[in-house]
């Protein structure tokens, strides 16, 4: 039997006294968002924010912590747009949807900027077991900025997955590391693209000591990008069983997967709150149709959860970790 | 001929050549509406309903006048009593429900409604607005309105199998509030569906919304003829259709197709990158272009906004142009907004008076062959 390990690709919505408070202190303009020099009075109330996140998730019960990544305003772009050598330039559309960031434009040598890590450290004094971490996946990340100082997509792509692998290994002792890359089904890499976007996973997943989940969504990943991401030295890969669930089974029955799984299980994107039984059921469909003895199944929302208003957001919090336990109540 | 425009063409219109000038829709808001609206939702305060409905009139009002300063044709109440263009609609409709704010960018949030039952035409949405806005204007007023698309994208469905049926069940309600606004006097609605921009790919969706409109206005009591376009739609009733801030080379030339007069774009924040897409295939709708930027809080100036116009001009002739902002104004400061509508009045004026005069040597860059 699977355990069911309950968890979320993180990425928060702010409680609502939070989007107040830190509105009036920050602004509304585009230059009045994070670049990672905030002063005592923004920082303060972050730090109220992550520790009421923190917090809720443990009154849930989930198996895994996050931080919360309540300061990432330019939401998985947020490691470029604090760091030094990246301009952050017009509003540009998040995928498709109604949502906007800053573009993040790269105009020189990247270093890492430890500004995550410190989230970590932060989160870490209130947890003391199951702190997951959050990044993007470096051709996530890459396909989300602009590069004026590379040159061409190969070296960027590279470039990217050290930078972040250098973030990575600022990190904290942490449990999990989640690597959220909607853009390999948004905007698919090509041929020998695949092979290197899953050789940049692998760089990003050696630098942390701590099981790699690999996680999709918005779809599912073409036959030949998924193929190439199970040569990643990976833990588990991640499935968007909302969006698609059939394509996402298929590539599975055909290429297999690894020893742990992890199945977007409840809409990040809907206020409609699933049922535990209902989340269950799905976990169990999708075992059943790819035939799998998984280790561990991370049972996670499909995709970040600051689409939601906080109510909802904390609601799919409880189903998830309470389908966590009617596994083990069975 | 596109759809019934003459209609609009003032009466001591001075030049021959007639440059339709309108707004998009919204307009800021005077300081003090947003005061009242504080004083209203604030409990500890005395402000009641008869006081926040003293000051949306008010300031309905004012804008709609402000408008008519400026000699624009067409003129809006500047949405003075919406506060959101999905929330606003919500509200009135049976089956929503709002659950908190979510983020759109930054620190600006949506009160993103969810469709929690099957939705419901309840409550009239806009034609005691258009009654009283149509009352203090002297000049004909447009009617924008959010579309079914973009009220059933920008919520939370709960309800429905796809966004595609909510979108469908909603535009039966938009189609009944038009028939609603038409019986009123209304001659002039514009749909709004900037949500087309974010899903372009579901253009044949907003479509097909468009044809359930158009029936729907068709099948009711309302329709008092047949125009050229829209069967059954009265022939004085002109129905426009505003997208903004997408990639218009994914939606057109498709949404020709629409039944509708009037294509209301964005254009000017761009910088008119986007001209080509409607120049390689013939513009056969009225083009309400915009010709100012909505997001740039510096006032154009007359000359500028003429050189946009004649951009315009490449597109359709004359009697086909609409001078429009690129967008609803509601985020500028208002002296700002004033000063562009007034300067784009201006610059289609002189625009008209040097065609009048044959000074003006612009061709259309597609002719079609039965023209």
């Amino acid at each position: 039997m699977s355990q069911v390990v309950a968890t979320t690709p993180g990425l928060y919505p702010l409680p609502d006294w939070a989007k107040e408070e830190l509105s009036d202190l920050k602004g509304h303009q585009k230059d009045d968002l994070i670049s990672g020099d905030e002063g005592a009075d923004v920082t303060a109330a972050y730090e109220r924010t992550r520790s009421e996140v923190i917090e809720r998730q443990h009154e849930a019960g989930l198996d895994r912590i996050v931080e919360g990544q309540l300061r990432w305003d330019d939401m998985l772009a947020h490691p470029l747009a604090v760091a030094d050598t990246v301009e952050t330039r017009g509003i540009v559309r998040y995928y498709d949807n109604n949502n906007f960031y800053r573009e993040p434009v790269v105009t020189g040598d990247l270093t890492a900027t430890g500004d995550v890590a410190a989230e970590l450290d932060a989160a870490s004094e209130q947890v003391d077991d199951g702190l997951q971490a959050v990044l993007p996946g470096p051709y996530s990340l890459a396909d989300l900025a602009t590069d004026e100082h590379y040159g061409d997509d190969a070296a960027f792509l590279d470039a990217i997955a050290d930078f972040l692998a250098a973030e990575a290994e600022r990190f904290p002792d942490v449990e999990t590391l989640f690597l959220l890359e909607p853009s390999l089904v948004e905007n698919p890499p090509g041929d020998g693209e695949d092979e290197r976007a899953s050789e940049a996973i692998d760089a990003v997943a050696d630098a942390v000591d701590a099981d790699v989940v690999t996680h999709t969504y918005w779809g599912a990943l073409e036959e030949k990008v998924y193929a190439h991401l199970m040569d990643a030295d990976i833990d588990a890969i991640g499935f968007d069983l909302i969006s698609n669930h059939d394509q996402n089974t298929y590539n599975v029955q055909e290429y297999g997967t690894k020893d742990d799984v992890a199945l977007g299980l409840v809409d990040g994107q809907n206020t409609l709150v699933e049922s535990p039984e209902t989340i269950r059921e799905r976990i169990d469909w999708f075992a059943d149709q790819t035939d799998g003895d998984y280790e561990t199944v991370y049972a996670t929302s499909n995709t970040e959860l600051f689409y939601l208003p906080v109510n909802k957001s904390e609601a799919k919090l409880d189903a998830l970790a309470n389908a966590a336990d009617l596994e083990v109540a069975q | 001929m596109t759809g019934p425009r003459e209609q609009f063409r003032p009466e001591n219109h001075d030049n021959d050549n007639f440059l339709m000038t309108t707004v998009v829709g919204s307009y800021p808001k005077p300081k003090w509406l947003h005061r009242a609206r504080d004083l209203y939702e604030d409990d500890d305060e005395k402000f009641d309903d008869g006081n926040f409905q003293e000051a949306k009139d008010d300031a309905a009002r004012l804008i709609t006048e402000e408008h008519e300063r400026t000699g624009m044709d067409v003129v809006v109440d500047g949405e003075m009593r919406r506060n959101e263009m999905v929330e606003y609609f919500a509200h009135r409709i049976d089956g929503y429900e709002f659950n908190g704010r979510v983020k759109v960018w930054g620190h600006n949030y949506f009160d993103k409604p969810s469709v929690v039952d099957e939705v419901e035409y309840d409550q009239e949405w806009l034609i005691s607005e258009y009654e009283f806005t149509a009352d203090v204007a002297d000049s004909p007023v447009k009617v924008p309105i959010t579309g079914p698309y973009t009220l059933a994208s920008w919520s939370f469905n709960e309800v429905y199998d796809s966004e595609a049926e909510l979108a469908y069940e909603l535009a039966e309600l938009v189609a009944e509030e038009i028939n609603g606004l038409v019986d009123a006097g209304a001659r002039y609605i514009q749909i709004d569906e900037p949500a087309l921009a974010t899903t372009p790919d579901d253009h044949a969706i907003v479509g097909e919304c468009l044809e359930r409109i158009v029936a729907g206005i068709s099948a009711s009591d309302a329709s008092g003829g047949s125009s050229d376009l829209s069967d059954g739609v009265p022939d004085d009733v002109r129905l426009g259709l505003h997208v903004c801030y997408g990639d218009y080379s994914r939606i057109y030339p498709e949404i020709l197709d629409y039944p509708v007069h009037e294509f209301d774009l964005e254009l000017a924040n761009d910088g008119f990158e986007q001209l080509d897409v409607f120049t390689d295939d013939e513009f056969t709708k009225d083009f309400a272009m915009g010709v100012v930027d909505a997001h740039v809080a510096e006032v154009e100036s007359v000359e500028q906004i003429k050189e946009n116009i004649k951009k315009g001009l490449e597109v359709v002739p004359p009697e086909r142009l609409t001078v429009s902002p690129d967008c609803g104004l509601k985020l500028l400061p208002r002296d700002v907004a004033y000063g562009k509508m007034e300067n784009m009045v201006q610059a289609a004026r002189e625009i008209e008076a040097e065609l009048d005069a044959g000074e003006l040597d612009v061709e259309p860059a597609a002719a079609s062959a039965d023209d």
